[in-house]
């Protein structure tokens, strides 16, 4: 079944320059390992879509049951350049948690 | 054990909070971040119109307000308020609170060597400032002057609630883990309230009374461990999902946070329930630095203007679509050159773009354009095209009430390293 990415993680996202990062963290950390096999590097740069023009790179932080992407190309020329009302990326966090995750019956448990 | 605090995350953040801090609980060490990348050249060009200013305007009269308070309680300040003129602003610290001892730390700031820089020969006209973030040592060396108050000017945020436990506990240069630790625990606390429940996605509407929210202080040890805690009293909540979300804020390579003093592994940490409002957090592994140091230069980069319409049900949505069309046509007929043209429609999916879900037909929505450019007569012809929309374009425009957008200059920013080596700092007691 499909869920939404938020039902089982809460994010934080920022900016360095056009660069942003988005930390996205497990509420429980017996659900981590979901995040790692279902949220992708791939699937975050399709999820957000030409939000992002670059390149997306996932790393892992199992000690806090959290995966850290950054987001290359992702804030319209970033910080003081940008047009967005968004221009720090601060929003990008709760845009990833719409995303639909597939998990298996029992997987929640 | 020493207790750190921040009291302000940026310049700007709430003037309350750091009176709070030493007032309302015990306190060793107050520190300041008053620095973004983008504030060094709101500086400059303020120094630039007159030479007493450049430094965050807010210090001196906090300083004032809090003297007699770090005078009954030993507490000392560390902030990096000098912003491009340090000295400027410990001259002020001194006239309004003239029993505390003052100390500046200079070098970070050069300007006057920016021909030595690689890659910014194309730039070089429009120089704004060009500062070396500098690290925890020479802060050390200020707080070593008996100093009340250690003012510098671009150091490294983390810098700021480092150097006390380098101070305090006599750390060394090579004992990298430990170095390791104070800078997490700064990265924790320099964004003031955002890891003491401010900003904080978990359980957010039950966080308690965000209205007198508690910002953060560091119980640090000698052995590098550490408790993140707030004031007995004080709104918000210190938990593992606070501290966890400041922890991932602005992060690249968790394995290598990259700072003067150390390099960082956010992998090693390991967080502990430590009671009510406490985060205890040991394991934090680091190694050594890297021999280059980063250096920011911002430059003119021409002009900027954004402005919105509101339209209101029925179609709004449609309507704001249809006002933007009619902009970007005039744009056109006019033959303006931009870098950049922007539309977004708040209420709908400016914030989350394809992520966002669609309604039927929106109550009310913004519409919000933008334009960037080098020719600024063309960014000022822009700000005339909007608001004739209210009578000429699609029914129900409203929310014109502050008239014409202003046209704001842009500010950009190039990144470059330098040989650890090339930076020299000095401490300055101001008498």
């Amino acid at each position: 079944m499909k869920i939404q990415l938020i039902k089982i993680a809460h994010a934080r996202s920022g900016d360095k320059g056009d660069t942003a990062n988005i930390g996205v963290i497990a509420r429980q950390e017996k659900h981590y390992p979901l995040l790692v096999r279902e949220l992708t590097a791939a699937r975050v740069k399709a999820h957000l879509e030409d939000m992002v023009q670059g390149s997306v790179e996932r790393y892992e932080l199992p000690n806090l049951g959290a995966l850290n992407f950054v987001l290359h190309e992702a804030l319209g020329g970033g910080g003081t350049l940008s047009l967005r009302i968004d221009a720090q990326g601060k929003t990008l966090s709760t845009a990833l948690l719409a995303m639909e995750i597939e998990i298996n019956d029992g997987e929640l448990e | 054990m020493i207790r750190i605090a921040n009291g302000q995350g940026f310049w700007g953040d709430w003037l309350e909070a750091p009176v709070r801090l030493v007032e309302d609980g015990p306190l060793d060490y107050l520190t300041l971040d008053y620095l973004a990348e983008v504030t060094m050249s709101i500086l400059q060009k303020q120094k630039q119109a007159d030479p007493n200013l450049g430094y965050a305007r807010d210090f001196p009269p906090l300083i004032e307000r809090i003297a007699a308070t770090l005078r009954d309680r030993h507490i000392k300040v560390i902030a990096n308020a000098g912003g491009v003129n340090p000295i400027a602003c410990a001259k002020e610290v001194r006239r309004l609170a003239p029993d505390l001892k003052v100390a500046v730390v200079l070098g970070d700031d050069i300007f006057d060597r920016i021909d030595t820089l690689p890659g910014v020969s194309a730039i070089r006209p429009r120089i704004l400032s060009a500062n070396a973030y500098i690290g925890a040592f020479p802060l050390v060396e200020a707080l070593q002057t008996g100093a009340d108050i250690v003012i510098a000017g671009r150091c490294t945020d983390t810098a700021l609630a480092l150097a006390p436990m380098i101070h305090e506990f006599g750390w060394q240069a090579d004992d990298y883990d430990k170095l390791a630790a104070g800078t997490i625990a700064g990265h924790i606390i320099e964004c003031g309230a955002q890891c003491t429940g401010g900003n904080c996605q978990v359980d957010w509407q039950n966080i308690p009374d965000l209205a007198n929210i508690g910002y953060p202080i560091i119980e640090a040890q000698p052995d590098g461990t550490f408790v993140i805690t707030k004031h007995p009293g004080s709104g918000g909540r210190v938990n593992n999902a606070s501290v966890k979300e400041q922890l991932l804020y602005e992060l690249g390579d968790p394995t290598r946070y990259i700072t003067p003093d150390c390099i960082a592994d956010f992998t090693s940490i390991r967080l502990h329930n430590g009671g009510i409002n406490r985060v205890r957090v040991n394991g934090i592994k680091g190694s050594a630095p890297t021999d280059t140091l980063k250096v920011s230069v911002s430059y003119r980069e021409g002009w900027k203007a954004t402005g919105s319409l509101v339209y209101s049900w029925p179609e709004a949505r449609e309507k704001a679509m249809f006002a933007a069309a009619i902009v970007m046509k005039r744009l056109q007929q006019l033959d303006l050159q931009f870098e950049d043209v922007h539309y977004e429609i708040l209420g709908v999916d400016a914030c989350h773009g394809p992520a966002a879900k669609p309604a039927q037909d929106y109550p009310e929505v913004q519409l919000r354009i933008g334009v960037r450019g080098m020719d600024k007569p063309a960014v000022d012809r822009f700000t005339r095209e909007l608001i004739p929309l209210v009578l000429s374009g699609p029914p129900t425009a409203t929310g014109f009430g502050d008239g014409r957008p202003p046209v704001r200059e842009v500010v950009a920013y190039h990144s470059t390293l330098i040989p650890r080596e090339e930076i020299v700092t000095r401490v300055e007691v101001i008498a």
